[in-house]
């Protein structure tokens, strides 16, 4: 029963319908194969396997009732940072040890609103901290992907590097996950999966721990653009308990797959190249013009002057909404705590012990920049250059361009514990260098595969949409995956 | 602008996380360097510029000035690490 694992969301639903297997024989294929990998892959950090089973045999029951709703019987993985009811939520740290929340987040809420099954909880960077996975308190999750002929294991990205590393390996249909500076599209790019972290407040917030409240926006990380567009519309809605989420219908992204990109402008930044860029990535780069504009559309040079300023304004303005969200964890409420001789004394134990040593940066820098004399210098000038970039947007979208395509990352995976960006934290940073500008301006970005480098591994490009407008990237994401192709790592796991 | 060891302990103990010497010792090169980092951020001009208060225009959401939840405390303190009788316990604040 392995091979039904190898099914798309849209196949295996189809064959769901026409009981070609039942959900159950589905979800245990899945648990199997989890089973059997996670061991070398560390993707979950807890399988639920009663629980997922036993929303399957509900699923079966609904579909010979001839009833189920749009992800029937599809088992999926939840990436940690999502509050699941009575299940194993900890964002991968070690402060929330233990944490079982008495509700579910909204967007999880959704899937299981619609059919799907919860296989378990995906590892990830603590508290979405993170570009390669290796910051959770459980340990890194290994990439499936290795060069070709070379058997070192590798980064799946981060922070959604669960999510990411379990797709592509096929450990669950299709995944949810988060973005804040790339955590969505980073971990897509060096798995060859496809991910999309749609506009801010398309999906709620509600129930998923928070990082940085202004930038965080759920997404799914899925096996092709099809099932990326099926999830997302599941997972998105309109939340009265979200302030931010969007009171605008959810559209049928599907149907915009198919649809021709002729004579759409598609506008390609000259900021994005960047200085010591590898070469492949600028021959994926050409390569996805190339593309665009065989398939019809028309190809514009664009200039998004303030481009460079989006990764240090995004250092001060995330660490300052994450050492004001993490507040929180003090031993009081949830998770660890660690006693002292006073509760002050309490307090800076268990943070000192819960949080790991980029959490604890990160909530340092932010702490700095918030405190006093100092919030004008970093916090109020790095909001305005936030302003400029997300005006440099406005600019070329007024100007009639649809989409804006770019490199998704400036590499393809690394290897675990690289030295280089172990020693300096700028460098792991840098890694979100094109899709952080996407966060601080609040639009919908997606990473599609687009094709393989010399050693084998995955290359993603990116393409930016208008706010609310995921149908043009899933319609210009569907022109490149037609053309690439679609890309599976070699199992040896 | 950059940071000194004692700085790196006073917001320490802003952020409530304890630190030993060899921590503040560390930290201060690695917050030196995303300062350093960051600081590039100087050069742009931002006269006249407002800075982003929210990222989507939207008017905030109201309701009803209304009880819509509660009556859930022993939910409430379920994952507490100490609890009594829907009490979360703290090591003693008052004299």
């Amino acid at each position: 029963m392995t091979e039904i694992t190898k099914l798309t969301i849209a196949e295996a639903r189809a064959k769901l319908k026409e009981k070609a297997f039942s959900a159950l024989e589905l979800t245990n294929a899945y648990l199997e194969a989890i089973d059997a990998a996670n061991p070398e892959l560390n993707a979950y950090v807890a399988v639920t396997h009663d629980k997922a089973r036993a929303m399957a045999e509900a699923s079966d029951r609904r579909l010979a009732a001839g009833e189920g709703g749009a992800l029937e019987g599809i088992p999926l993985g939840v990436k940690d940072l999502f509050a699941t009811e009575g299940v194993h939520t900890q964002a991968g740290s070690h402060v929330l040890d233990g944490f079982e929340p008495r509700y579910e987040s909204t967007v999880t809420a959704n899937l299981w609103a619609d059919g799907a099954v919860m296989l378990g909880k995906l590892n990830m960077d603590e508290f979405a901290m993170g570009s390669s996975n290796e910051t959770s308190y459980y340990g890194p999750v290994t990439n499936p992907w290795r060069a070709r002929g070379d058997n070192k294991a590798l980064v799946p990205g981060g922070s959604s590097g669960g999510s990411a590393a379990a797709v592509a390996s096929r450990l669950c249909a299709g995944a949810t996950a988060t973005d804040t500076g790339g955590s969505i599209r980073q971990p897509a790019a060096f798995t060859g999966t496809v991910g999309i972290k749609p506009t801010y407040g398309r999906c709620s917030r509600w129930g998923t721990v928070a990082f940085a409240s202004s930038l965080d926006q759920a997404g799914p990380i899925a096996r092709d653009v099809r099932d990326a567009a099926i999830l997302l519309r599941s997972m998105a809605s309109s939340d009265p308990k979200d302030t931010t989420s969007v009171m605008q219908d959810v559209p049928d992204y599907e149907a915009a797959l198919g649809q021709s990109v002729k004579g759409l402008k598609i506008g390609i930044p000259k900021e994005y190249r960047m200085d010591g860029m590898p070469e492949e990535i600028e021959k994926l780069w050409q390569q996805g013009i190339a593309w665009m504009k065989d398939a019809g559309a028309e190809i514009v040079d664009i200039s998004l002057p303030h481009t460079k300023y989006a990764l240090p304004a995004y250092y001060i303005v995330a660490p300052a909404e994450a050492s004001s969200n993490l507040a929180r964890y003090d031993g009081v409420r949830y998770g660890l705590r660690v006693p002292g001789k006073d509760i002050i004394d309490m307090y800076e134990k268990t943070r000192a012990a819960g949080f790991g040593r980029e959490v604890k940066r990160r909530v340092m820098i932010g702490t700095y920049v918030l405190s006093a004399g100092y919030y004008d210098a970093y916090y109020v000038q790095a909001q305005k250059v936030r302003t400029l970039i997300k005006k440099d947007f406005e600019d070329v979208f007024a100007d009639g361009v649809d989409a804006i395509l770019t490199p998704a990352t400036p590499s393809a995976a690394f290897g675990i514990a690289d030295e280089d960006m172990a020693s300096d934290p700028v460098k792991m940073y840098l890694n979100d260098i094109f899709t952080v500008t996407v966060n601080m301006a609040g639009l919908p970005g997606i990473a599609v595969p687009g094709g393989l480098d010399a050693n084998g591994l995955p290359l993603g490009l990116q393409l930016i949409g208008r706010p609310f407008d995921e149908e043009m990237l899933f319609r210009t994401a569907h022109v490149i995956e037609q053309a690439a192709g679609r890309f599976e790592p070699v199992k040896w796991w | 602008m950059s940071v000194d060891i004692a700085t790196v302990k006073h917001v320490a103990r802003l952020a409530r996380i304890a630190v030993d010497d060899a921590d503040a010792e560390r930290m201060t090169g690695e917050l030196n360097a995303i300062l350093g980092f960051v600081e590039q951020l100087n050069e742009v001009d931002v006269s006249g510029v407002e800075p982003m208060t929210s990222v989507i225009p939207m008017e905030m959401k109201k309701r009803q000035d209304a009880v819509t939840d509660g009556g859930k405390a022993a939910d409430i303190v379920a994952n507490a690490p100490a609890t009594e009788e829907n009490f979360f316990l703290v090591p003693k604040v008052v004299e």
